[in-house]
C-alpha cells in the first residue's frame, strides 16, 4: 500500500502551487509593460512542458518537437485567415491538426535507437520547414504568413497593443492544458510511462503495451506544442518559418534541461529562465546570443545538470535520485 | 544523366569523407557528436585563409588542413569530450550542440557571416565532356579531383582498418571495449587517435568542399543532418556502411534536386525517414543495433 501513498501524495496539490499560479496571473497587472515578455513565457513554457512529456516522463529524446509547434502555429494563422478569426475555435483546431500530426508522426519513434528517434525526429521538423517553405501559395514562404487578424477572445477582449489580452489568454491556456498534463502524469497512465522510461524491456515484461503509450503519449505531446504555436501565431498575429527551425527544437531542450526534466514545472522555471536570459543576453551583444545558449549547454552538460541547479539535493545527500535518464 | 550521377558520388564521396569520423566515434564510444561539422568548418576556413591571406597552394593546403584539426580534434577530446563518455545520450547531444553554437557564433564573429569563396587553382577549374546525346557525361575537373582523392582515402582508410595492428585494436574496441581492454588494448589511445583522425578527415573534407559546399558560419548546423543521415542509414559497424549511405545520399540529393527542384532537400529527409522506420538499424547492418 505504500507506494500507492507515495504515488498520491506526490500528485496532491502544494500550498505554493496556488500561490505561484495566483502570482503568475497578477504579473501582466504589476507588470503591464512586461506584457508582451510575459505572454511570450508563457507559451514556451507551455512548450516546454510539452516536450517534457516525452522526454522527461518517457525517455523519447526528441531534436525535432518545433515540428509541432510550428505545424499549430501555421494552423491557427491560417484558420483566422481562412475560415474565422475566433481565436478559441482557431485554438482548438490547431489542437486537433497537431494531434492528428503527432499521431502519424508518432509512428517513426516507436523502434530503434535514441541515435535513430534524434534522426526521424529532426527529419520530421526540417521536411515540414521544407514544406513550409516550398508551399508559398499558402504560407507565404520565407517571408512569413502576414495578414492575419484575430477576433477577440471569447467574443469580448480584444487583443491590444501592449499584448495584456494576449499574457492571460496565454496563461489562461497554459493553466488549462497544464491542468490536463499534471492529471496525465499522476494517473496510472503517467506511471505506466516512466516505467516505459527506466525500463522499456521490464515494462513490456510486465504488461505494459508499450507501443500504444508511446504513441498515445507522442500525440498528446504534439497537440500541446501545436497549442502552444497556435498561441504564438494568434497573440503575434504572424507566422514565419523560424517558428519550424532547428534552433526552436533545441532551445526548448536548453529549457527544459535548465528547469529539470520529469517534473511539469521545470518548463516553466526553465522558460522563465531562459527568456530572461536571452532578453538580457540579446541587448548586451546582440547577434552572438547563440554562443551564449551554446556556452550554457558546455557548461551544464560538463558541470552536471543535477549540481549546477540542485545543489541542495546534493547537500541533502540524495545526489542519486537524478531526475530522469534519457 | 550521367553527369548526374557524376555530379552525386562526387558530392558522396565528400560527405563519407566528412562524415566517416562521426560514424567511428558513435561506433567506438557510442558518442553522438553533433559538433563534428565544426570540424569540417575549421578546415575549410583554414583553407581558404591560408590561400588568401598566405598564398598557400591548393594542394599543400589540405594536408594542412588535416593536421591542424586533427590536432585541434585531439586537443578537445582530452580536455572536453573524455568526460562525456560515460553519459546519457541527452547529455552528449546537449553538450555537442553547444559547441556547435559556440562554433558557429565564434566565426560569426571573428570572419563575419558572408559565405567564403576559394579561388581554385587554374589546372582545376575546366570540363571535360565525353560521348553525346543523353548520355553525355560532363565532368569537372575538380569533381574528378575530389573523386580521387576520396576514393583514395577511402582505399587508404579500409587497408588500415582491415590489414594493420591498430586497425585491428580499433575494430576489437568498437566491437566491445570493455574486453578490448582486457586484453590489453589502451582503448582511450586508440579512441584519441582515432578522434584526432577523424576530426582531421572532417577538416580536409572541409577544405575540399569549400569551394562545393559554400562556407559560412552555418556549416556545422546545414551538414549535421546529412553526416547523420549517412551514419543511421549506413550503420556504424563498418565503413563501407556509411561509404554505400555517402553515395546514396549524394545521388540521392543531386538528382532530386535536378529533377524535382520544387521539392528542394524534401526528398532526401523523406528517403531517410522511410528508411529508418523500415530498418531502424540502418540499411547495410546485418545485426540489430547496439
Amino acid at each position: 500500500m505504500s507506494f500507492q501513498t507515495d504515488l498520491l501524495r506526490a500528485s496532491r496539490w502544494r500550498p505554493w502551487e496556488f500561490v505561484l499560479w495566483v502570482a503568475i496571473f497578477a504579473l501582466p497587472y504589476f507588470m503591464p509593460s512586461h506584457a508582451l515578455l510575459i505572454n511570450e513565457i508563457a507559451i514556451v513554457a507551455l512548450f516546454a512542458m510539452s516536450l517534457d512529456l516525452i522526454l522527461g516522463y518517457t525517455g523519447i529524446v526528441s531534436l525535432g518537437h518545433a515540428a509541432f509547434f510550428g505545424f499549430g502555429a501555421y494552423a491557427a494563422a491560417l484558420f483566422a485567415k481562412l475560415v474565422m478569426p475566433d481565436p478559441t475555435v482557431g485554438l482548438l483546431f490547431a489542437i486537433v491538426v497537431t494531434g492528428l500530426l503527432g499521431a502519424v508522426a508518432s509512428v517513426t519513434i516507436l523502434r530503434g535507437t535514441d541515435l535513430t528517434r534524434l534522426m526521424v525526429t529532426l527529419g520530421t521538423a526540417l521536411l515540414l520547414l521544407e514544406l513550409a517553405n516550398k508551399l508559398d501559395w499558402l504560407t507565404g514562404g520565407a517571408d512569413g504568413l502576414q495578414g492575419v487578424v484575430m477576433g477577440p477572445v471569447l467574443g469580448m477582449f480584444d487583443f491590444d497593443l501592449y499584448g495584456r489580452t494576449a499574457a492571460w489568454y496565454s496563461m489562461g491556456v497554459m493553466l488549462v492544458l497544464f491542468l490536463f498534463m499534471r492529471r496525465l502524469v499522476h494517473s496510472p497512465f503517467g506511471a505506466t510511462l516512466k516505467a516505459i522510461r527506466d525500463n522499456r524491456l521490464r515494462a513490456m515484461a510486465i504488461g505494459i503495451p508499450v507501443v500504444s503509450r508511446l504513441a498515445v503519449i507522442y500525440t498528446v505531446a504534439a497537440a500541446v506544442a501545436g497549442a502552444a504555436g497556435a498561441l504564438l501565431s494568434q497573440t503575434s498575429g504572424f507566422a514565419s518559418l523560424d517558428v519550424l527551425a532547428f534552433d526552436r527544437s533545441a532551445d526548448v531542450m536548453l529549457m527544459l534541461v535548465i528547469g529539470g526534466v520529469g517534473w511539469l514545472y521545470g518548463g516553466v522555471a526553465g522558460a522563465v529562465v531562459f527568456k530572461l536570459l536571452q532578453n538580457y543576453l540579446s541587448t548586451v551583444t546582440p547577434q552572438y546570443w547563440m554562443f551564449w545558449i551554446g556556452l550554457i549547454l558546455v557548461l551544464l552538460v560538463l558541470v552536471g545538470r543535477d549540481r549546477l541547479f540542485h545543489p541542495w539535493r546534493l547537500l541533502a545527500g540524495r545526489a542519486g535520485k537524478t531526475g530522469a535518464k534519457a | 544523366m550521367l553527369t548526374i550521377l557524376f555530379d552525386g558520388i562526387a558530392y558522396g564521396m565528400l560527405l563519407f569523407v566528412l562524415a566517416v569520423g562521426f560514424a567511428v566515434t558513435l561506433g567506438l564510444m557510442n558518442f553522438i557528436n553533433l559538433a563534428h561539422g565544426a570540424f569540417a568548418m575549421a578546415g575549410g576556413y583554414l583553407t581558404v585563409y591560408a590561400m588568401r591571406d598566405f598564398g598557400i597552394p591548393f594542394l599543400a593546403c589540405l594536408p594542412l588542413a588535416f593536421i591542424v584539426v586533427a590536432l585541434l580534434g585531439a586537443l578537445l577530446e582530452r580536455t572536453l569530450y573524455r568526460p562525456m563518455y560515460g553519459k546519457p545520450h541527452l547529455d552528449q547531444v546537449l553538450f555537442s550542440i553547444g559547441l556547435a553554437f559556440m562554433a558557429v557564433a565564434a566565426i560569426d564573429y571573428f570572419v563575419g557571416s558572408s559565405q567564403q569563396n576559394l579561388q581554385l587553382p587554374a589546372w582545376l577549374s575546366g570540363r571535360t565532356e565525353i560521348g553525346d546525346g543523353a548520355w553525355t557525361l560532363g565532368m569537372g575537373h575538380y569533381r574528378i579531383f575530389i573523386i580521387a582523392v576520396c576514393a583514395l582515402l577511402t582505399v587508404v582508410l579500409q587497408l588500415i582498418l582491415s590489414r594493420t595492428r591498430f586497425g585491428s585494436r580499433l575494430r576489437a574496441a568498437v566491437d566491445d571495449p570493455r574486453v578490448a581492454s582486457g586484453l590489453g588494448i589502451n582503448v582511450n589511445v586508440v579512441f584519441l587517435l582515432t578522434f584526432a583522425v577523424g576530426s582531421g578527415l572532417a577538416g580536409l573534407g572541409g577544405a575540399l568542399g569549400a569551394e562545393f559546399l559554400g562556407m559560412d558560419p552555418t556549416f556545422p548546423l546545414k551538414y549535421m543532418i546529412y553526416f547523420l543521415i549517412v551514419v543511421s542509414v549506413g550503420g556504424t559497424s563498418s565503413i563501407t556502411g556509411p561509404l554505400l549511405a555517402a553515395l546514396l545520399l549524394g545521388i540521392a540529393d543531386v538528382a532530386g534536386k535536378y529533377y524535382i527542384p520544387k521539392m528542394g532537400a524534401f526528398t532526401v529527409y523523406l528517403l531517410m525517414i522511410v528508411i529508418l522506420m523500415w530498418r531502424p538499424q540502418g540499411l547495410f547492418t546485418r545485426k540489430g543495433a547496439k
